[in-house]
């Protein structure tokens, strides 16, 4: 038998590209949820991968939340022109216009909550009957006991004591009519796994990943960016900063941590090294210790 | 470095999570705020210390039982290998979601509690790893700490198990005394069991070489996808994208697309902007033939010179995973890799017990029965033996009222 180099990071990509690939084969109407964060934007090298030269067999889809870093967004249209495929925007102030979601009060308000009423409208909208997302299972303990091809029912919810049994490398994508289901082709991998993969495939990020200066605030013990998106008031004091985000959500919860890490390899090294998951920099999971659990069942992604 | 995909098989009392969660906490893969979740939780072990297993019990309901309910998924990587475990529960009425852990990995962890040695679920989870075709199995004797770390009680557990492991005709069985709760023996070798010559856990697991056992020769790729980008400049192309389940491809390969029987040769693989003169198990590729052959999802590519079998009745193993017994009498899904087609299950041949290895006949197949039948499909399905070629040896069935999948095929034999 021949030997050849497949490492883990190719094992996990051939295990991504042949879930991209079921996800053609099984549905109708698929899309690919695009956040503009470093795992969709992974996915999208990996549809690449599954289907160069052809076309991608579904859109992007992204929900914009109207709180969203200007840098995320440039990047987004940049890199839709790039790859010459389908985009399309849901937008939370939309369905907030429409009366369908109410705009959070007090200090802590947030659109993160809204955007699943977004989401939901825009699967229904377009008949979505699959939905890619770039979710990691080491990412929160709740995810950790997801399927790769996950029900949800015509509400969105997921329902942890009735998943399917996942076996082999086989996926089961049967649904009745309303029901879709959301795929997680980057389960398996982690945090640095995204990181290492992104370095050797010599990937372009948004530019908030990487060490910057600029305006926060102190909030709940963590740094958040000044913004008119974030309600501030006296007591909050806006100094400057060098930062950057390891996550890129709304404006008003993704919180940045202090960095010098301007290049890819600093920040392989900053992440080997730290010692607050990524997770930790997401306000919204604090709430309480089975937050993520109760937002998957509301139809969260 | 390669990932080593493993599960653990035991029960709650075994110290499994903790197991689990000793081999996180100590190769330093817990990150500071679950580890300030942890402490802030109010579960702590006798002494004071941090109650490990709630590192991997995930769920609300989980946590409130105090059981493990569902697979659950954990990573830890040191600088020899990057690890995935899949975290099942040892309960019989959770034997599904054994069977779905085990279907993934490359290797089993058994526990056994050293105070009760061999017991019944120990024969249960043997079995289960010996049914999903498992070859390397590391029977942790656990909780040594609570025997004195006794050699003699060690080594008359291992003398049981190695009689159960040569009936289930188990391949590679390696044993470590270990206690999860102390960590003895699970990443550093313990001080007190100097008796014990062996490798710590952590130190096995990331030299087992597992390829050499379980690789197939036999070269087999279903395709998932045709590719026809029919733009001006690509007119012609068509590519057949899929993952190689087993084997290997080389160009100018005679091959055979399964199951119309037509023959071609591999004309050229792609790899986005590569082209590689071979594809390799594991690998995801574009595969081009020579010549222009009818081919679309659902059917397989396989090496002329190594076919496959062809039927449309077929001895398998079968376990049983809804709450809604099997129904002889009604048509289901099979889904074999990216082929689906209708079936019945024909035939009961026999049922196993699990605990007693006992094999008696039945008409009724229940949620976590497990026993051998007779399926027939509408289609023929290109197969070899699950013990001969995992990938290409398994199925789903699929229930299209409910659209659950509802059991785990592993194929026996083509019936003539």
């Amino acid at each position: 038998m021949s030997t050849y180099n497949f490492d883990y990071l190719d094992e996990l990509e051939a295990e991504a590209i042949h879930i991209l690939r079921e996800v053609a084969g099984q549905f109708e109407k698929p899309a690919l949820l695009f956040s503009g964060g470093k795992d969709s934007i992974t996915l999208v090298r990996l549809a690449e991968k599954a289907f160069r030269p052809g076309k991608f067999p579904f859109p992007l889809v992204h929900i914009d939340t109207g709180h969203n870093f200007q840098e995320t967004i440039d990047y987004r249209d940049q890199m839709i022109e790039r790859i010459g495929e389908r985009l399309i925007v849901g937008s939370v102030q939309e369905s907030i216009n429409q009366g369908k979601v109410v705009e959070q009060k007090g200090k802590n308000a947030s659109r993160n909550a809204l955007q699943t009423v977004t989401l939901l409208d825009t699967i229904a909208k377009y008949e979505f009957d699959a939905c890619i997302g770039g979710a990691r299972r080491d990412e929160e303990k709740a995810r950790a006991k997801e399927r790769i091809f996950s029900v949800r029912d015509e509400f969105g919810q997921w329902d942890p004591k009735r998943q399917r049994p996942e076996l082999w490398n086989i996926y089961n994508g049967k649904i009745h009519k309303g029901e879709n289901v959301r795929v997680f082709p980057i389960s398996n991998w982690t945090e640095l796994d995204v990181w290492n993969y992104i370095r050797r495939e010599n990937i372009e990020l948004p530019s908030i990943y990487f060490s910057h200066e600029r305006e926060v605030i102190t909030r709940n013990g963590q740094l958040m960016a000044a913004s008119p998106f974030l309600n501030m008031d006296d007591e909050d004091i806006v100094f400057r900063k060098q930062v950057r985000f390891r996550t890129v959500g709304d404006m008003s919860c993704t919180a940045a941590v202090e960095s010098e890490a301007i290049l890819i390899d600093d920040i392989i090294t900053e992440i080997s090294a730290s010692k607050i998951s990524e997770r930790g920099a997401r306000m919204d999971d604090k709430v309480s210790e089975a937050a993520m659990e109760d937002r998957k069942k509301g139809g969260y992604f | 470095m390669n990932i080593l995909k493993f599960f653990t098989a035991g029960s709650v009392d075994d110290g499994k999570s903790t197991l689990i969660g000793r081999l996180l906490y100590d190769t330093d893969s817990i990150l500071a705020d679950q580890l300030e979740a942890l402490q802030s939780s109010n579960r702590k072990n006798d002494d004071g210390t941090i109650d490990l297993a709630i590192l991997t019990d995930g769920l609300r309901a989980e946590r409130e039982q105090g059981i493990t309910i569902d697979v659950a998924y954990k990573y830890f990587q040191t600088d020899k290998r990057k690890f995935i475990i899949a975290d099942t529960p040892g309960h019989i009425q959770y034997t599904r979601n054994m069977v779905t852990g085990a279907s993934t990995a490359n290797l089993a962890i058994i526990l056994i509690d050293a105070r009760n040695g061999v017991v019944e679920q120990t024969i249960r989870h043997s079995y289960l790893v010996s049914l999903l075709g498992i070859k390397h199995i590391v029977v942790c004797i656990n909780k040594m700490d609570m025997v004195d770390y006794s050699q003699d009680v060690y080594n008359s557990i291992i003398e049981k198990y190695k009689v159960l492991a040569q009936q289930l005709k188990l391949v590679d069985v390696n044993y470590i005394p270990v206690s999860a709760l102390k960590g003895d023996n699970i990443v550093q070798n313990s001080e007190r069991m100097d008796w014990y010559e062996g490798e710590s856990l952590l130190h096995f697991l990331e030299k087992v070489d597992t390829d050499s056992l379980e690789k197939s020769t036999l070269a087999r790729m279903p395709v998932q996808w045709v590719i026809r980008p029919q733009t001006e400049a690509l007119h012609d192309y068509r590519g057949y994208a899929g993952r190689v389940l087993s084997g290997t491809f080389n160009l100018n390969d005679k091959v055979t697309v399964l199951p119309s029987g037509a023959s071609s040769i591999v004309e050229k693989i792609e790899f986005f902007d590569q082209t590689p003169d071979a594809a390799h198990a594991g690998q995801s590729v574009i595969i081009h033939l020579k010549d222009d052959v009818d081919i679309s999802r659902g059917d397989t590519i396989v090496n002329a010179s190594a076919l496959p079998q062809e039927s449309k009745l077929i001895e398998a193993d079968l376990c049983w995973m809804d709450g809604r017994a099997l129904d002889t009498s009604i048509t289901y899904l099979i889904q074999h890799n990216s082929k689906v087609t209708k079936c019945k299950i024909s035939e009961i041949l026999h049922k196993v017990d699990i605990n007693t290895l006992e094999k008696h006949s039945a008409e009724e197949f229940k949620l976590n029965d497990i026993g051998r039948v007779i399926v027939k499909t509408a289609d023929a399905l290109a197969f070899d033996l699950y013990d001969d070629n995992r990938a290409n040896g398994s199925a789903i069935l699929v229930d299209s009222r409910t659209n659950l999948t509802v059991g785990a095929l592993m194929f026996r034999a083509a019936v003539e």
